[in-house]
């Protein structure tokens, strides 16, 4: 194909990001540039500087839109990254908290169009810029990614006439473990309608897909993350101390990660084996209910909650965890995992995720069959032999996991759609 | 006499798989050796039986009642025969019958299908021992001929098994080893020096009055075998389908006298589903084979009827499994070393358990334990080499991956250190009781 331009509409771009989404798309743009595609990203905001060749980075927020009613609610600062994957139940608190702030402005309105209006407000506002750059820009293909950037994707083809891929990293019903937000199920199928073709990041999402939205089976592609090879995250070999074993988990603290299982099982682990720490990273509607789970366990004293990390801290966890644990009630991929492994810890994943249909060296379970995963974690920290053998076997693997090899898949999609 | 001839030999073999057991639940456990499922031993066994033991124990005494030249060699694993007569008595009924048409060899192994060779030459010695006993037992036979589990061998394991008093041993025929030298011939191993110590334990085991000073070695013809093992039912092998006449060419037109023909018996009926037409071209073999003047050879008459041809030399160990003819399947990676060595660290243990009358049962039954944990099929599942290859669909298990298979390993085995520890316990608290009473008498 002719090594046209990708107008790919991003909401996240590492290493300013707060989920996978971030990491993938940074991966993805990386790749498709070896393998010589330029390519337009925009994004809502751009907040660090950023000069590459083939890449043209557009901060979708310094483009100006005429509309004046697209500005109204903008001076409110929303973290539209982290939103963007919260749950229904923190759209409430959010929206608590937003009364709080502005309640004067908004008193007129009730809370949820308030908070509606707001974040989706941000992805309109982005969608009619989108629309405004695909006029500017010259491009072959559209390549959107998620809820979020799909109006912005149509936006963009309708100026353009050109044909979108839509990328699914995760459908509103694994976000929302089953109790999906009709709007955004709304946009997404809409999205879905005018996309050519459809990525899906695992064939689980894959049927999420062609089950929930009607989409036909032929119309979705799968192409499972992958690990960009960057140099080996240094090791720095440090533990809590010298008996204590660290079981991680790494996520938000939201229904669909399932971090009560892990917690359960934790109980269980304990009852065996004393000396373990159980380490659980990240922020989220669920951490008060946590926090009140592991007292009425009895094991509180054992179970540190740290709040957000940044990247380089997570290596370092990783590193010093003895056993990353990923008990998701439904993950469409699951980036975190190769993360870990690439960090040399061994991993214990559910089964009901989309990296269990890529990874071999792991243990597997039902995330919710706790005394299996409390037998597996038992396993791994007692039996030296066992979590290197995992460990090593994972990271050969992973060396065979490319985005270079992902991107072609990408690449073909694009020649698919130009040649319709 | 005839020039040709085809040396059939079947090995007939299951393990005792392991209960599941959860690291939670240590010490709860009634039986360890249930299967993955509830009662999956007997279920797979049953099945077997049907598909495979039943039919083609059949069809053998069918095909040698009918030509009487046909002859076979078994090697029936002692943990076989022990389910055989729990699960299905028929299955030893019908070996029974094929035995007394007098055209049935029966060979030795370790009784637990183990790895013992590599481990503790006094438990090899042993599991040989026990192996005679249930052969002779069962079916009143006393073999000569030697088969180590897998097919693990060296010029150590011949000349060990030489010093027991057998006659002959069976081993795999991989090209590369033998220098050029045609697999289909009767050789001699390579004599040489086994460590005293060894030495002891072979005299000790030594079944017979008159050793030889040779042992003779019967060489796997592993392309002939695998044809009809592996390859039979292939759509993409150039050859399929394989008819009995093709395969007549190949034997009849190649040079050599023995066709050493081994393979696992399950081949007829499980791994070649009876649909692919196997027991046909099993049952049409003999008639097409001896129109050629080929004829059939047990493995001791085989190499009573032809000349040595010369010696095999063979030092590092080999075995008839993967590409790569080595150990790799059972030893070759961290976590199956660290189960088996976990498993062979008992055997003191075990051995103090071997002395004294009191308690006897109980002492058995944890003896029996240990012994069955032995098994090299539990080692085979904690295999890693073709799972790391993404190559998963050459994983032959009841396991979702190796290391499920060691974890649930390590379970039983704690399972079992458990109930150990507890009769070593009460053993000690009973001695100690006794001697009381004894200076109370006094």
């Amino acid at each position: 194909m002719n090594k046209g331009k990708v107008l790919m509409l991003g909401w996240e771009y590492a290493p300013f990001y707060s989920g996978g989404l971030g990491i993938v798309t940074r991966s993805i743009v990386n790749s498709l540039k070896k393998q010589g595609m330029d390519i337009i990203l925009v994004l809502p905001k751009v907040p660090f500087e950023l000069n590459e060749d083939q890449l043209e980075i557009i901060n979708a927020s310094k483009v100006k839109i005429e509309s004046p009613e697209s500005i109204i609610y903008s001076d409110i600062e929303i973290n539209s990254l982290l939103t963007a994957y919260s749950t229904s139940y923190s759209y409430k608190e959010r929206i608590n908290k937003l009364i709080e702030i502005g309640a004067k402005e908004m008193s007129d309105k009730t809370a949820n169009e308030v908070y509606g209006t707001n974040l989706f407000n941000e992805v309109e506002r982005y969608a009619q810029k989108a629309a405004k750059i695909a006029e500017k820009y010259p491009h072959q293909v559209i390549h959107t990614h998620d809820w979020m950037t799909a109006k912005a994707g149509l936006a963009a083809k309708k100026v353009s006439n050109k044909p979108m891929v839509m990328h699914i990293h995760a459908t509103e019903f694994e976000r929302s473990a089953g109790n999906p937000n009709q709007d955004v199920y709304e946009i997404e199928r809409e999205g879905m309608n005018g996309a050519s073709k459809i990525i899906a990041v695992s064939e689980r999402t894959k049927e999420k897909i062609v089950s929930n939205y009607g989409v036909s089976e032929d119309k979705v592609v799968v192409v499972h993350n992958a690990i960009e090879k960057y140099p080996q995250a240094k090791r720095i070999g440090k533990k809590i101390n010298k008996t204590d074993k660290i079981v991680l988990f790494l996520g938000r603290l939201t229904l669909q990660k399932g971090a009560e299982f892990l917690l359960e099982a934790a109980e269980k682990v304990l009852r065996h084996k004393r000396r373990v720490k159980f380490v659980f990273i990240g922020h989220g509607d669920m951490l008060p209910f946590l926090i009140k789970r592991s007292i009425d366990l009895g094991i509180e004293k054992k179970v540190m909650f740290t709040g957000f990390m940044d990247h380089e801290d997570v290596d370092k966890a990783y590193q010093m965890a003895d056993v990353y644990v990923m008990p998701s009630v439904d993950e469409p991929f699951g980036i975190t995992t190769l993360e870990a492994i690439k960090n040399g810890t061994p991993v214990i994943i559910s089964k009901q995720s989309g990296v269990s249909e890529v990874i071999v060296n792991a243990l597997k379970v039902d995330f919710w069959d706790i005394d299996e995963l409390a037998n597996q974690i038992l396993s791994v920290i007692r039996y030296n032999p066992l979590s290197k053998c995992i460990a090593q076997n994972a990271e050969e693997e992973l060396k065979r996991l490319d985005w270079d090899k992902q991107c072609k898949k990408i690449m073909n999609v694009y020649e698919q759609v130009n040649s319709k | 006499m005839y020039k040709k001839s085809i040396c059939f030999y079947f090995q007939v073999h299951q393990p005792w798989r392991l209960s599941k057991v959860n690291i939670l639940r240590l010490a709860e456990q009634d039986d360890l050796f249930e299967g993955f499922g509830h009662g999956d031993n007997k279920a797979v066994f049953k099945k077997v039986a049907e598909k495979c033991y039943l039919p083609t124990n059949k069809l053998l005494y069918s095909i040698i009642k009918k030509h009487p030249e046909v002859k076979v060699t078994f090697s029936l694993s002692g943990v076989f025969l022990d389910q055989a007569e729990c699960f299905d008595k028929r299955v030893i009924k019908s070996f029974k019958k094929l035995l007394d048409t007098g055209n049935v060899e029966l060979m030795n192994e370790t009784y637990y299908h183990s790895l013992a060779w590599l481990f503790s030459k006094k438990e090899f010695a042993h599991q040989i021992k026990m192996h005679r006993s249930k052969i002779w037992k069962l079916f009143k036979r006393r073999p000569v001929f030697f088969r180590n589990t897998e097919l693990i061998y060296n010029n150590q394991v011949a000349n060990f098994a030489r010093l027991i008093g057998f006659n002959g041993i069976v081993a795999e025929g991989w090209d590369p080893l033998l220098n050029g030298q045609n697999p289909n011939f009767v050789y001699n191993a390579k004599t040489c020096d086994i460590h005293p110590e060894d030495r002891k334990i072979a005299d000790d085991a030594c079944f017979t009055k008159r050793r030889n000073h040779k042992i003779k070695l019967l060489l796997k013809n592993y392309r002939l075998s695998d044809d009809i093992a592996f390859r039979f039912s292939n759509k993409d092998w150039p050859e399929y389908p394989l008819t009995v006449e093709k395969y007549a060419d190949w034997i009849e037109f190649s040079d050599g006298n023995t066709y050493n023909l081994f393979l696992d018996y399950e081949t007829f009926g499980e791994h070649q589903w009876e649909e692919t037409g196997i027991f046909e071209f099993l049952r049409k073999l003999p008639t097409e084979l001896l129109q050629r003047n080929i004829y059939f050879r047990t493995v001791s008459e085989t190499i009573k009827d032809y000349r040595v041809k010369g010696e095999i030399d063979i030092h590092n160990l080999i075995s008839w499994a993967d590409e790569s003819r080595d150990l790799s399947a059972w030893v070759g990676n961290r976590i199956q070393e660290a189960a088996i060595k976990a498993v062979y660290d008992l055997e003191p243990r075990i051995i103090a358990l071997t002395k004294g009358k009191k308690r006897r049962e109980e002492k058995d039954a944890l003896i029996e334990i240990w012994r069955r944990l032995q098994t090299s099929d539990h080692f085979y599942y904690m295999c890693t080499k073709y799972w790391n290859d993404g190559d998963v669909h050459k994983y032959f298990s009841h396991y979702e991956s190796p290391y499920n298979a060691f974890i649930n390993f390590m379970n039983c085995f704690n399972d079992f250190v458990l109930q150990l520890d507890k009769f070593e316990q009460q053993d000690k608290k009973d001695k100690i009781e006794s001697k009381s009473e004894k200076i109370h008498e006094a």
